[in-house]
């Protein structure tokens, strides 16, 4: 699905929680439709990496380059280049205080000011796309996990958004439930979505990869494609980590 | 013949000076509590900021007029003030200027605690669909924190209608304050005047207080649903 076009470009990205560097050079392009996985121990830094990406957090270096735009927290329109990012959070986060519909919709209507009628008719599709359709007028805090990740996906779809960003967004979740958030997942892989993914599920990363980073540090460890990765990764500390999902027979 | 303080109330216009006292009682009550929500408010947001020096001054404010009994307060702003600068207060705006100082830095705590209350994600996720910071308030933050902030909210405004008792100690004649004339001058014919009297002004603002605490349950259950 990947184009040659350069959707985002990170260069030289150094960001540091006041002594402490949590990341250190990262560079990295990203083309038009492509899925790239972030993979490594934690703490490595891949969940503020996906922050920095949406201007939620402020760099120390380097720059962030979205469709041309230079992006950083000081940005005064930082809110007009984040519509063109959706994310997606570990803890679902949802609006308590609004039905699902109105969580979906909120973004559109009040951000980019679009006609409700046509808003409302677009959330519908998707939510009945990930299966959630009769939900659409409860609150969150009457839905599972998982179907509380799905509907975060969707609010952050309906905004249009060039780039995807999904944060451990399984990591919350009851095992039965991880499945039906990342059926959803794959389906946009499929349908061209342009994804940075943090995850800890091999197996899905192996098959929704176009590109696994492997991060350490702070740094860039390994970059290559999936099935490269996880059957000869290069690096020793690629392998010690592949190596914790994997279990010897006793 | 038997005593039947009750009378007492029907005598000439007591009945109607009770409740010309009720209403100086909930004027003063109504007037202080909207200055107080709107300034607690801003102050609860002021409060949130990091500003060690904007920290330690709304400390002070908060701890000194929180230590201080509303007693004192009133007597500083009444005779203090006439005392140490020649200003001259009537006895109800110094009761109102004193209720909003208190109203607002209680009520200032209790947004603050609201506001620090709503999980650091909510704020991201309304960031992270492009809402501006003020959009962001709006509809996501201060919905969230009204519904937070209002059983303490409500518990403060009756808490604030009752201390208004006191204000008959600088000269206001509020309700308390015309039963006891009413008492005092049925002392001789109606002795046991006292108990209807402070009967009926128990009812008074039972009448008051009870409709805002019912409708804070309403809200409460209205939202959760």
């Amino acid at each position: 699905m990947k184009s040659s076009e350069k959707l985002v470009e990170i260069k030289n990205l150094r960001k540091k929680f006041e002594a402490t560097t949590v990341l250190e050079d990262i560079s990295i392009d990203i083309h038009q439709g492509e899925v790239v996985v972030l993979l490594g121990p934690s703490g490595c830094g891949k969940s503020t990496l996906l922050r920095c990406i949406n201007g939620l957090e402020n760099i120390q270096g380097g720059v962030i380059i979205l469709e041309g735009e230079k992006l950083n927290e000081q940005t005064k329109r930082i809110h007009l280049v984040r519509q063109k990012i959706g994310m997606v959070f570990q803890s679902y986060d949802l609006f308590p205080h609004m039905t699902v519909l109105e969580n979906i919709i909120l973004g559109p209507c009040k951000a980019q000011k679009r006609a409700k009628k046509e808003v409302v008719k677009e959330a519908e599709e998707l939510l009945l796309r990930v299966g959630l359709f009769d939900k659409k007028d409860v609150y969150p805090r009457q839905l599972s996990g998982g179907q509380k990740q799905r509907v975060a996906i969707v609010r952050a779809l309906c905004m249009h958004p060039k780039l995807m960003l999904f944060d451990e967004v399984t990591a919350a979740l009851d095992p039965e439930m991880v499945r039906e958030v990342l059926d959803v997942m794959l389906k946009l892989a499929k349908d061209g979505t342009t994804m940075i993914i943090v995850t800890h599920e091999m197996q899905f990363a192996k098959a929704i990869a176009d590109r696994i980073i492997f991060l350490d540090h702070g740094k860039i460890v390994e970059e290559s494609e999936p099935n490269v990765f996880f059957s000869s990764p290069r690096t020793e500390r690629a392998k010690q980590f592949l190596n914790l999902f994997e279990f010897d027979a006793i | 013949m038997q005593d039947l303080g009750i009378e007492v109330l029907f005598q000439g216009k007591n009945l109607f000076r009770l409740l010309e006292g009720l209403w100086v009682t909930v004027r003063i009550s109504i007037i202080s509590v909207l200055i107080s929500i709107v300034l607690g408010i801003v102050l609860g947001m002021i409060m949130t900021m990091r500003n060690p020096f904007i920290k330690i001054i709304t400390r002070c404010y908060l701890e000194f007029v929180r230590i201080m009994p509303q007693l004192v307060l009133l007597f500083l702003i009444y005779f203090g003030l006439t005392k140490m600068f020649q200003i001259n207060l009537s006895g109800e705006l110094s009761a109102v200027i004193v209720f909003v100082l208190w109203g607002t830095a209680e009520m200032g705590d209790l947004v603050r605690g609201a506001l620090t209350s709503i999980p650091k994600h909510q704020y991201e996720s309304g960031k992270a669909i492009g809402l501006t910071v003020v959009q962001n308030y709006l509809y996501i933050i201060i919905p969230q924190t009204i519904r937070r902030l209002l059983p303490q909210a409500i518990n403060l405004v009756t808490r604030m209608i009752k201390t208004t008792s006191l204000i008959a100690l600088i000269g206001v004649v509020e309700v308390v304050k015309v039963g006891q004339q009413i008492i005092e001058a049925s002392r001789l014919t109606t002795p046991s005047a006292a108990i209807w009297i402070y009967g009926v002004i128990f009812f008074l603002y039972f009448i008051v207080c009870y409709p805002i605490s019912i409708l804070s349950t309403r809200l409460e259950k209205h939202w959760r649903n």
